[in-house]
C-alpha cells in the first residue's frame, strides 16, 4: 500500500483544525470560514473512510493497510492497521463527527471557532484509537481524547459544567494510570509494545491477571460499567449536545473496542477467569440503571442511564466469547452509537428552543412538532430494541450468545429489555403526547431543514441495518472468527501447560 | 403474488404516512383501502389454490441475520395454515379500512390513522407468512407496536396513552418468555427455522435440562415459554389486563386488532408449533387449563361491565380462551376454525358497537342507552346477527365452531378434557347471558340518555353499514360453508402437514345429549336474560345488594390491576428511586469521586501547614529527620 490512507484519515481533521486555527480576519468571516473548513474536512474524511471500507478485503483476517514508522528506535513504532472490527468504528466516527459539527453550528453561540477545533482534534484522536497497532500509540490517543472532551464540557457546558468536567476527568484518568503502568510492564515482560507481535506472545498466567485488571480498570470506567458509571450522567447533563453525542456515540465505544482488541486478544486466560465478574457487573448495570432511568426527570440523565444499560449488553456479548455474542456486541455498539447520538440530538433540539432538559417542561409536543415527534418515535423504538431496528439485531444476537454461556445471565438481561420499553415509552409519552401543558412552549417550531436531514440520515441507517445488517456482519465475520480461534487456542494451550 | 399481498399494505402505509399531508385524508383513505383490497383478493385466490390444488410455496426475500450458525431469512412461506390466516387478516382488514373511512370522517388525522392500520396489516402478514421464529417475532413485535400506536391514537387523552403503554409493556412481558424460548430453541436445535426445528423435535423429546435450577423436559419448557408469549399477545389470564384498556383506541382498531387479528396471533403460534406441542402433554395441559380459566374468568367479568366496548373486549378474551383449550386438547384445526368464524362475528360486534357509539355521540355506557332499536334498525339487526353468531345460536357460524370445540374436548376422554368441556358449556351459557344483556340494555327498555334526545339518535352512514353487512354475511355463513374444509372428515387433506396430529383425532359421534345441550342452553338464555334485564330488574338488583362482595369482585375484574399495581408497578418505581438516591448519589458518589476529592482536599489542607515559611520550623523538621536517619544507621 503506497498511499498512507489510514494516516490520511487520522490527520485530515487535525489539518482542518490547524486551518481553522490560523484563519484571521474579522469575527464574522472567521466563523464562516471555520464552519466551512470543519464541514468540508469532516465530510471529506467520511467519504475517504467509505472508500476505505470498499477497498477493505473482508476475507482476510490479518491487519490491513498497515503503516509503520520508526519513532523511538526499538521502543515505540508508529504502527497503524485495521481489521474488520476497527473499520466499522472508523466509519462510525467519521459519520458522527459531521453530525456533531452541524449540531454545534446550530446550537453553539460563543467561541464557535474554538469549538470546531476541539471537535476536529477529538476526531483525530478517536480515529487514532481505532487504528493504532502499538500499545503506547493507543494509549496516547486513548487518553488524549480526554483533553478536548474535558474542554468541550468545561467551556460549552451547562451551569454545573466544572464539577462534571472534573468528575469525568478524575474518573477516567484514575483508570488510565493503571493501564499505563500495565503497558510499561508489558514492555518490560515481552520487550515490545507492538500489538501484532503481542497477539502471538503468550504471557504467563499470573501476569495476565494483573495486566487484565489494569486494562479493565481503564475500560470499565470509560465504558462505563457499574459501579463506576456515575460520571456519565453528570457529564452528559452538562455537556453541550455535540459533546454528548460524541461521548455517547464514540467515546464509550473505545472501551468496548479496547476490551475486544486487548483484553481478549492479549490476556485470554485472564479474560476467561474474570468472565463471571464481568457478567455480574453487566447484569447489575442493566437492571440497576434501567430502574434508575425509569425515575429520572431530566431527559439527558435518562438517556445517559439507558446508555449504561445498553453498554451492559455490550460487555455481556463480548465476554460470552461466542460468535453471536461478539458480533452482537459490535452491532450493539454501532447501533447504540447511532441511536444514542440521535436521542441526544433530539434532546438538543428541544433544549435549543426552550432551554430546559426537564421532562415536565414539555408535554404535547406532537401538536407543535409532528416531524420531531416522528423522528423521536423511531429512536425511542430503536432504543427499546424493536425488531426491524438495528438495536434489535445487536441486543438479540448478544442474548443468543450469552444464553449459550449462562442461562441466568441471559434471562436477567432480557428483563432489562422489558424495563427499556417502560422507561423509553414513558419518556416519550411525557414529552410528546398529551395536551400542551406548558403554554410557554407554544412558540416552539418544528425541525428545520438541516436538522431534518441529519435525523433522516440516522433514521435511514438505523432501519437499514435493522432489516439488512449483512454489510456489517460480513465485514466483521472473518475477524471475529480469527479472534475466537486464537482465543480458544490460547486457552487450550494454557490448560495443557498447567496439566503438564 | 405473495409479494403483492405482503408489501402492498406497507406501500400504502408508507405513502399515507409520509405524503398524507400533501395528498389529503380522502385520497389516503381510498388509496390504502384499495391496496388492502387487492391484497385481500389475492389472498383469497391463494387460499382457493391451496384448497383446490394443494398449492404451497416458500419465497426467500433476502438474508436477514447470519452470524455463525445463526441464519435467518426474510421470506414468505405459504402453507394451508398461513393461507387461512392471510385471508382472515387481509379480508377483515380491508373491510375495516372501508369502515374507517366513515368512522374517522371527522378526525383531522385521517392519513396517519390509515398509515397505522396498513402498517399493522403488513406486520400481521409478515407474522403469519414467516418461515422462522425470528421473522415471526418481528411481526409479533411489529403488531404490538401498531397496537400501541393505535390505542394511543388520540394522544391528547391521558387514559389512551396509559393504555397504550400498558399494552406494549404487558406484551413485552410475554415476549420476554417468547424470546427466551427462541434462545432455547437455537441453543438446542442450532436453528430457528420452522421446518428444521419441527424435524428435530421427535429426536429431542426425551431431553431433560436444568433451567434456572429446575429440571424440565426440554420440549415442555420450550412450549411453555412460547406459550407465555402467546398468553401476552392473546390476552390470556395473568397477561390479559391490557386488552380491556386497549378499548381506548378508535373502534375500528378494536375490531381489527383487538378482536379479529392480532390477539389471535397467540393461537396461531400454538397451532403453528403443533409439531412441538404435540410432544409435550404437560404443555398441552397447561394450554388447556389457561384457556379454560380465561374463558370462564373473562365471561364472568363481562357479565357486570357497563362499557359496551369492554363487554365485547372481555368476550374476546373469553373466546380466545376457547381457542386455546381447543388447541390444548389437540383439536388445532378446530381452534383455527373458531378463530376464523370469530374474526367475522367479533369484528361485526365491534363495528356494530362503533355504530351505536356514533349514534349516541360517543357514549359508551350501556346503562345510559336503551329503547332505540326502532330508531337504528340496521345497527340493531347487525348486532343481533353478531350476538347470535357469538353465542352459538344454531346454524350461525359460532354454532359450528364453538360446539365443535366442546365436542372435541369431551371426546378427548381424559379428565382435563371433561373439565374443559364442562367449563366450555358453562361459559357458553354466561356468554349468552352477557351478550343478550348488552343487546337488551342497549336497544330495549327505556331510553336513559340525558345528553341526547331520542329523536336525535340517527343511523350511521352507509360507508359504515355496508362493510358491517359484509361481516354479517360472514358471521352467518362462514360456519356452514367452511365446516367441511376445516374440520370435516377429510380435513387432513386440506391441512396437509401444516398441523401435526400425533394421535389421530377422533371423529366419533359424541353422545346426542351433548350435541343438544349447548344449543338448548344458548336458546334458553335469551328469554332468561330478557326477563332479568328488562322485565323484572328488581330480582337482579336485590341479588346484587345481597352479594355486594361478589359484584365488586367481578366489577373490579378480579382485582388484577390493583394487584399488579401493588406488587409490580409501585415497588419498581420505589426501587428505582431508592437505587438512584441511595445507590448512586449517596453511596457511589459520596464515597467515590466526591469522597476522594474531599479526602485529597483535607490532606492537602493539612499539608499546607507544613509550609509555614518560618525558618526554625524547617530547621526543626530537618533535625528530627536527621536524628531518625542517624539512629537507623547506628542500630542496623
Amino acid at each position: 500500500m503506497n498511499f498512507p490512507i489510514l494516516s490520511a484519515i487520522i490527520f485530515i481533521p487535525l489539518i482542518g483544525a490547524l486551518f481553522i486555527l490560523i484563519t484571521k480576519g474579522n469575527q464574522k468571516n472567521v466563523e464562516k470560514n471555520s464552519k466551512y473548513v470543519a464541514i468540508f474536512s469532516s465530510i471529506a474524511n467520511f467519504l475517504l473512510s467509505l472508500f476505505l471500507w470498499f477497498s477493505f478485503d473482508t476475507s482476510v483476517s490479518d491487519f490491513q493497510f498497515v503503516e509503520e514508522k520508526k519513532w523511538i528506535d526499538g521502543f515505540i513504532n508508529f504502527q497503524l492497521g485495521i481489521d474488520g472490527i476497527s473499520i466499522l468504528f472508523i466509519l462510525l466516527t467519521t459519520f458522527i463527527t459531521p453530525v456533531c459539527i452541524f449540531s454545534g453550528i446550530l446550537s453553539i453561540k460563543y467561541k464557535i471557532k474554538e469549538f470546531l477545533i476541539a471537535i476536529l482534534v477529538m476526531e483525530t484522536l478517536m480515529l487514532g484509537v481505532f487504528c493504532s497497532l502499538d500499545l503506547v500509540i493507543f494509549y496516547l490517543f486513548f487518553e488524549g481524547g480526554l483533553i478536548p472532551m474535558f474542554l468541550i464540557i468545561g467551556i460549552w457546558g451547562g451551569p454545573k459544567r466544572v464539577y462534571s468536567a472534573f468528575k469525568f476527568f478524575l474518573f477516567t484518568l484514575l483508570g488510565s494510570v493503571l493501564m499505563l503502568v500495565a503497558i510499561i510492564s508489558i514492555y518490560w515482560i515481552t520487550g515490545t509494545t507492538d500489538v501484532v507481535k503481542l497477539l502471538d506472545i503468550k504471557i504467563s498466567q499470573e501476569y495476565q491477571y494483573l495486566l487484565w485488571l489494569a486494562f479493565f480498570s481503564s475500560f470499565a470506567v470509560k465504558l462505563p460499567m457499574w459501579p463506576v458509571h456515575t460520571w456519565l450522567p453528570d457529564a452528559h447533563v452538562e455537556a453541550p449536545t455535540a459533546g454528548s453525542v460524541i461521548l455517547a456515540a464514540i467515546l464509550l465505544k473505545m472501551a468496548g473496542y479496547g476490551f475486544i482488541r486487548f483484553s481478549l486478544g492479549l490476556f485470554p486466560v485472564a479474560s476467561d477467569y474474570f468472565t463471571p465478574l464481568i457478567f455480574i457487573l453487566s447484569i447489575i448495570a442493566i437492571i440497576y440503571t434501567s430502574l434508575i432511568a425509569l425515575m429520572q426527570d431530566d431527559m439527558k440523565k435518562l438517556i445517559a442511564y439507558s446508555s449504561v444499560a445498553h453498554m451492559g449488553f455490550v460487555t455481556l456479548g463480548i465476554f460470552s466469547l461466542t460468535k453471536q455474542g461478539l458480533e452482537g456486541s459490535i452491532i450493539q455498539m454501532l447501533s447504540h452509537g447511532l441511536i444514542s447520538a440521535a436521542l441526544f440530538l433530539c434532546v438538543g433540539v428541544v433544549y435549543d428552543r426552550y432551554h430546559s432538559r426537564m421532562i415536565s417542561s414539555y408535554g404535547g409536543l406532537v401538536n407543535l412538532m409532528p416531524k420531531y415527534a416522528f423522528v423521536f418515535m423511531i429512536f425511542t423504538l430503536a432504543a427499546l430494541g424493536l425488531p426491524g431496528t438495528s438495536g434489535f439485531v445487536g441486543e438479540f444476537l448478544v442474548l443468543v450468545g450469552v444464553f449459550q454461556k449462562s442461562v441466568i445471565a441471559a434471562v436477567l438481561a432480557s428483563l432489562g429489555v422489558i424495563l427499556a420499553a417502560a422507561y423509553m415509552l414513558w419518556l416519550y409519552r411525557r414529552v410528546i403526547f398529551g395536551k400542551i401543558g406548558n403554554t410557554e412552549i407554544k412558540k416552539m417550531v418544528d425541525l428545520n431543514k438541516t436538522e431534518l436531514y441529519i435525523f433522516a440520515s440516522i433514521v435511514f441507517l438505523t432501519l437499514f441495518f435493522g432489516i439488512y445488517p449483512e454489510p456489517l456482519l460480513n465485514t466483521i465475520n472473518v475477524s471475529i472468527d480469527n479472534l475466537i480461534d486464537k482465543y480458544n487456542a490460547n486457552i487450550n494451550f494454557h490448560i495443557a501447560q498447567t496439566n503438564n | 403474488m405473495e409479494y403483492a399481498i405482503v408489501f402492498l399494505p406497507l406501500l400504502g402505509s408508507f405513502i399515507s404516512g409520509f405524503f398524507g399531508k400533501n395528498l389529503g385524508g380522502k385520497i389516503c383513505q381510498i388509496l390504502t383501502s384499495s391496496f388492502i383490497s387487492i391484497s385481500a383478493i389475492l389472498s383469497i385466490f391463494i387460499f382457493y389454490q391451496v384448497v383446490v390444488e394443494d398449492y404451497s410455496s416458500n419465497k426467500l426475500i433476502f438474508n436477514w441475520i447470519s452470524s455463525g450458525d445463526f441464519n435467518v431469512n426474510w421470506s414468505i412461506n405459504i402453507d394451508p395454515l398461513t393461507s387461512v390466516m392471510l385471508v382472515i387478516v387481509s379480508l377483515i382488514s380491508s373491510i375495516i379500512h372501508f369502515y374507517s373511512i366513515g368512522y374517522m370522517s371527522h378526525d383531522p388525522h385521517k392519513s396517519r390513522f390509515m398509515a397505522y392500520l396498513s402498517l399493522f396489516t403488513f406486520s400481521m402478514l409478515t407474522l403469519v407468512s414467516a418461515d422462522n421464529f425470528l421473522q415471526l417475532f418481528f411481526g409479533w413485535e411489529g403488531v404490538g407496536l401498531c397496537s400501541y400506536l393505535l390505542i394511543g391514537f388520540w394522544y391528547k387523552k391521558p387514559s389512551a396513552n396509559a393504555a397504550a403503554i400498558k399494552a406494549f409493556i404487558v406484551n413485552r412481558v410475554g415476549d420476554f418468555g417468547f424470546a427466551i424460548g427462541i434462545f432455547l430453541i437455537f441453543f438446542f436445535y442450532g436453528t430457528v427455522n420452522y421446518n428444521e426445528v419441527f424435524e428435530q423435535t421427535p429426536l429431542l423429546s426425551n431431553h431433560e435440562i436444568i433451567f434456572l435450577g429446575i429440571e424440565f423436559n426440554l420440549i415442555t419448557l420450550i412450549c411453555l415459554l412460547l406459550f407465555i408469549g402467546a398468553m401476552g399477545k392473546s390476552a390470556q389470564i395473568l397477561l390479559h389486563t391490557w386488552l380491556p384498556d386497549a378499548m381506548e383506541g378508535p373502534t375500528p382498531v378494536s375490531a381489527l386488532i383487538h378482536a379479529a387479528t392480532m390477539v389471535t396471533a397467540g393461537v396461531f403460534l400454538v397451532v403453528k408449533c403443533s409439531p412441538i406441542f404435540e410432544y409435550s402433554q404437560t404443555a398441552l395441559n397447561v394450554v388447556t387449563a389457561v384457556g379454560m380459566i380465561t374463558a370462564f374468568f373473562a365471561a364472568t367479568v363481562a357479565l357486570v361491565q357497563n362499557d359496551i366496548k369492554k363487554i365485547v373486549a372481555y368476550s374476546t378474551c373469553s373466546q380466545l380462551g376457547y381457542m386455546f383449550f381447543a388447541a390444548g386438547v389437540g383439536a388445532y384445526h378446530v381452534a383455527i376454525f373458531h378463530l376464523f368464524t370469530h374474526a367475522f362475528f367479533k369484528a361485526l360486534l365491534f363495528l356494530g358497537a362503533g355504530c351505536v357509539i356514533h349514534s349516541f355521540k360517543e357514549e359508551q355506557d350501556i346503562t345510559l342507552m336503551g329503547g332505540v332499536w326502532k330508531k337504528i334498525p340496521y345497527t340493531y339487526s347487525l348486532m343481533i346477527i353478531g350476538t347470535l353468531a357469538l353465542t352459538g345460536f344454531p346454524f350461525l357460524s359460532g354454532y359450528y365452531s364453538k360446539d365443535a370445540i366442546i365436542e372435541f374436548a369431551y371426546l378427548k376422554g381424559n379428565t382435563i378434557g371433561y373439565y374443559a368441556a364442562a367449563i366450555g358449556i358453562i361459559t357458553a351459557f354466561l356468554t349468552a347471558i352477557y351478550s343478550w344483556r348488552l343487546i337488551f340494555k342497549t336497544f330495549h327498555g327505556k331510553f336513559n340518555n340525558k345528553d341526547n334526545n331520542l329523536s336525535s339518535i340517527q343511523e350511521s352512514s352507509l360507508i359504515m353499514l355496508l362493510p358491517s353487512c359484509l361481516l354479517a354475511i360472514g358471521a352467518i355463513l362462514s360456519g356452514v360453508l367452511f365446516k367441511e374444509i376445516f374440520i370435516g372428515q377429510d380435513n387432513l387433506n386440506f391441512w396437509n402437514d401444516s398441523i401435526l396430529f400425533l394421535q389421530t383425532v377422533e371423529h366419533a359421534h359424541p353422545p346426542n345429549w351433548l350435541l343438544l345441550l349447548t344449543p338448548i342452553i344458548v336458546i334458553l338464555a335469551i328469554p332468561v336474560s330478557y326477563y332479568l334485564f328488562i322485565q323484572n330488574e328488581k330480582i337482579l338488583r336485590n341479588f346484587l345488594l345481597k352479594n355486594q362482595l361478589l359484584y365488586n369482585f367481578l366489577l373490579k375484574k378480579w382485582y388484577f390491576d390493583e394487584l399488579y399495581n401493588l406488587i409490580f408497578v409501585e415497588p419498581i418505581k420505589k426501587i428505582g428511586l431508592f437505587l438512584w438516591r441511595k445507590g448512586d448519589i449517596n453511596t457511589i458518589d459520596k464515597y467515590g469521586p466526591d469522597g476522594l476529592s474531599k479526602l485529597v482536599k483535607n490532606i492537602s489542607d493539612k499539608a499546607v501547614n507544613f509550609q509555614s515559611g518560618y525558618l526554625y520550623h524547617y530547621a526543626f523538621v530537618m533535625l528530627v529527620g536527621f536524628s531518625i536517619l542517624l539512629t537507623y544507621l547506628i542500630l542496623y
